[in-house]
């Protein structure tokens, strides 16, 4: 579904981020990135979203289209999102004025559009978010709140699932998602994740830590280290470098 | 069009300039010019009078300095005070008269004036520089009973209606501009709703200034009967020129017991390039009185366009129960300013005041809210709210909040409320991420930052609203 080939970015006017980077993602598939502070982890998670900051400076991203590899790089941010890319992001941003509600409906009819599927009726799609919502334990009192306003750091979380369980995407891409949650939301969050994966799609789980992988077991696992990926495996390297720390894989490396 | 300026009317389509041959004063301001303008109008001897007057205390009156804005002085013996296309010289003629190279201007403005294209629900004065070049919709207006014409028209017709209500609301020695505008308003809309009648189409001015070298001064006032009540509103744009034009306009508003007015405008005068060169000085005076018991006076602006914006739409509730409302979305970017807000007067009981004030700065240009809320001290149970909220795009431009509160009444309640958030491009991609192209994403932006006054707006106007400000924050938010 997704192939990349030696890709190197870097924001734009500053040095090499990726500095080459190969992976493959099929469907099915439950990837996870990991890597220290610094690594390119999150880089790696924008450049596939098409995040307007950061220049590619080399390599390829195909991701399937109706089966057909297409250039994921030359598309706008919002053709890669119709097209079925999904960011979850870290800080996910505060919109004022626009409700969850409002903003879920534009997202899910632009995408419907996009992909010549009718678009839904108001009524029709209360009742998928009232579904949705239900799956990561969130009551309807956020529909009418703002984008992200005032949420706290769990609630944010909450909410970029609640929008990639609507928008059902083929390539989910969660950014440091387990980052800033407590144990229980950690868990919904985990769980809402976990019941999303279907073999039609796949997640890339991008991640400092292993706290989210003990919900989701990943098939195959990646150590990214200064813009490379140096190590891959099952997910038995996940617990490797929880207990062995970074280092290790530097030094094997 | 020089290549210049069709370049620059890419990003401001209103730009072009109709070639007419005009009939126009010579520049300058003195009494023969009052004079002059007064006769060419054929105006009863009361309405010279009038202007004389306001001409005379004028000369005496320094400009006003204390608005957050900056322009080098106004030269105002460099102005024209009067241009008329020669063809609308012998007065106020039927549409079928009108020059077809006037009409045909109206129509790329979007705003048809003949009876096969006009637009259906909304009747429109077409005010071409100093002159109303043909007013729509008028036999069902006649029918209802509501006068709806050019002031100059007016003049002649209902004389007596002039002078009960001209300048009662904003009287000649209000302040510099509105002396001004009183010895040499040229052109405008005035209308009339006799007792209980409810206005059954929306009335709209269109004001185009064309000429060079020219400044606008059209007056506008609109009077409700007791239970009658109007919809009206405004719209206006201008060549894309290098040079500052003058726009001094003077609206007055008079609503007798239970008679409601609501007023919209979207402004989008010309408002400079990326530079600051050229683009309208909007100054202009808008007052309205909610003189009947019960009355209500709704402003609803939306200011996208003018060099400089200076005004405040106010309301004076004067009967008890009368309520006054104001709406604004001022938008500047490029090197735009404004100092724009609302004075709400409270001496009748129980009269009640809104304020919702949006304001969205972008590139360099400076945006300020200016209110005043006065509890006078008869205004026992009298309440108002406000709220001013400011968006900033780019780190380069500014936002202010003036407002003024003068509470001599205890028994008055006075709530403010304000904030100020940023568009930032991380919005932008949060939302493209989600599926949303550039324009959705502006659009959902702006209309979530100031959907309370829209949604004040009548339907149609509202789209125009919103497309005009998505078109204008596209290069901004870039």
């Amino acid at each position: 579904m997704l192939k990349i080939r030696n890709l190197r970015a870097k924001v734009v006017d500053g040095p090499d981020i990726l500095k080459g980077i190969d992976l493959d993602v099929n469907a099915g598939e439950i990837h996870a990135v990991m890597g220290p502070n610094g690594s390119g982890k999150s880089t790696l998670s924008r450049v596939l979203a098409g995040h307007p900051d950061y220049e590619v400076t080399g390599g390829t991203v195909e991701f399937e289209i109706n089966r057909e590899p297409k250039d994921l790089l030359a598309m706008e941010a919002h053709e890669r999102a119709c097209a079925g890319v999904f960011l979850a992001f870290q800080y996910p941003t505060e919109i004022p004025g626009v409700s969850n509600s409002v903003f879920l409906r534009a997202a899910f009819n632009a995408i419907c559009r996009a992909q010549g599927v009718p678009s839904v009726d108001a009524f029709d799609f209360r009742a998928l978010l009232t579904e949705k919502l239900a799956l990561i334990g969130m009551d309807d009192s956020y529909l009418e709140r703002p984008v992200n306003l005032d949420f706290s750091g769990g609630e944010k979380k909450r909410n970029e699932i609640l929008q990639m369980a609507v928008l059902a995407p083929r390539l989910a891409i969660l950014d440091e998602t387990d980052s800033g949650l407590d144990v229980d939301s950690l868990r919904i969050v985990a769980e809402g994740v976990k019941s999303l994966c279907t073999p039609h799609n796949a997640t890339l789980m991008i991640t400092h830590y292993q706290r989210m992988l003990e919900y989701i077991t990943p098939d195959i696992v990646h150590v990214l280290m200064d813009g490379r990926i140096v190590r891959t495996g099952d997910h038995t390297l996940a617990k490797a470098v929880e207990t062995r720390g970074y280092d290790w894989v530097r030094d094997e490396a | 069009m020089t290549d210049a300026l069709a370049e620059r009317s890419k990003e401001y389509k209103y730009g072009f300039v109709t070639d007419v041959e005009m009939d126009k004063l010579p520049k300058g301001l003195n009494e023969g010019i009052v004079r002059a303008i007064s006769a060419r109008k054929k105006e009863p001897d009361f309405l010279l009078q009038f202007r004389l007057d306001a001409f005379k205390w004028w000369q005496e009156q320094e400009p006003p300095a204390w608005a957050h804005v900056e322009f080098p002085p106004i030269d105002f013996q460099d102005i024209h005070y009067y241009a008329a296309p020669k063809s609308m010289s012998d007065g106020p003629q039927s549409l079928d008269d009108v020059d077809p190279e006037l009409l045909k201007t109206f129509d790329r403005l979007g705003v048809p004036l003949h009876e096969r294209e006009r637009l259906a629900g909304v009747a429109v004065d077409a005010v071409f520089d100093s002159v109303s070049v043909g007013t729509t919709h008028q036999d069902l207006l006649n029918e209802m009973g509501v006068i709806f014409c050019s002031f100059s028209e007016a003049a002649h017709k209902h004389p007596e209606l002039i002078k009960r209500y001209l300048g009662t609301v904003v009287p000649p020695h209000d302040n510099f501009y509105a002396a001004l505008n009183s010895a040499v308003f040229s052109d405008g809309s005035f209308v009339f709703v006799p007792k209980g009648v409810k206005c059954p189409i929306d009335l709209s001015t269109y004001f185009r200034i064309n000429a060079s070298n020219t400044g606008q001064f059209e007056r506008t006032l609109i009077v409700c009967e007791e239970g009658a009540s109007v919809s009206y509103v405004e719209g206006c744009t201008a060549p894309s020129r290098d040079e500052n034009q003058l726009h001094a306009a003077i609206v007055e508003l008079i609503a007798l017991d239970d008679a409601s007015i609501k007023y919209s405008t979207v402004q989008n005068w010309y408002g400079g390039d990326a530079e600051g060169r050229g683009g309208i000085y909007n100054f202009v005076v808008k007052r309205g009185r909610c003189e009947g018991r019960r009355s209500k006076i709704s402003w609803t602006q939306v200011e996208a366009g003018s060099a400089i914006t200076w005004k405040y739409p106010s309301v004076i509730l004067k009967g008890d129960d009368s309520v006054g409302e104001f709406y604004s979305v001022a938008l500047t970017n490029n090197k735009m300013q404004a100092d724009t807000g609302t004075k709400m007067i409270h001496i009748g009981k129980n009269t009640k005041s809104t304020i919702i004030s949006k304001g969205i700065s972008c590139d360099q240009s400076r945006n300020s809210y200016r209110g005043l809320v006065r509890m006078t001290p008869g205004a026992t149970g009298a309440r108002n709210y406000s709220q001013c909220d400011s968006m900033l795009v780019g780190d380069q431009c500014e936002a202010n909040t003036f407002p003024y509160l003068e509470i001599h009444n205890q028994s008055a309640i006075v709530e403010h409320e304000a904030t100020t958030s940023r568009i930032s491009g991380d919005q932008l991609f949060y939302l493209q991420s989600r599926g949303l192209d550039s324009e959705a994403a502006i659009s959902l932006l702006v209309n979530g930052f100031c959907k309370e006054v829209f949604k004040t707006l009548p339907l149609e106007f509202s789209v125009e609203a919103v497309k005009l400000l998505e078109m204008k924050l596209e290069d901004s938010v870039g």
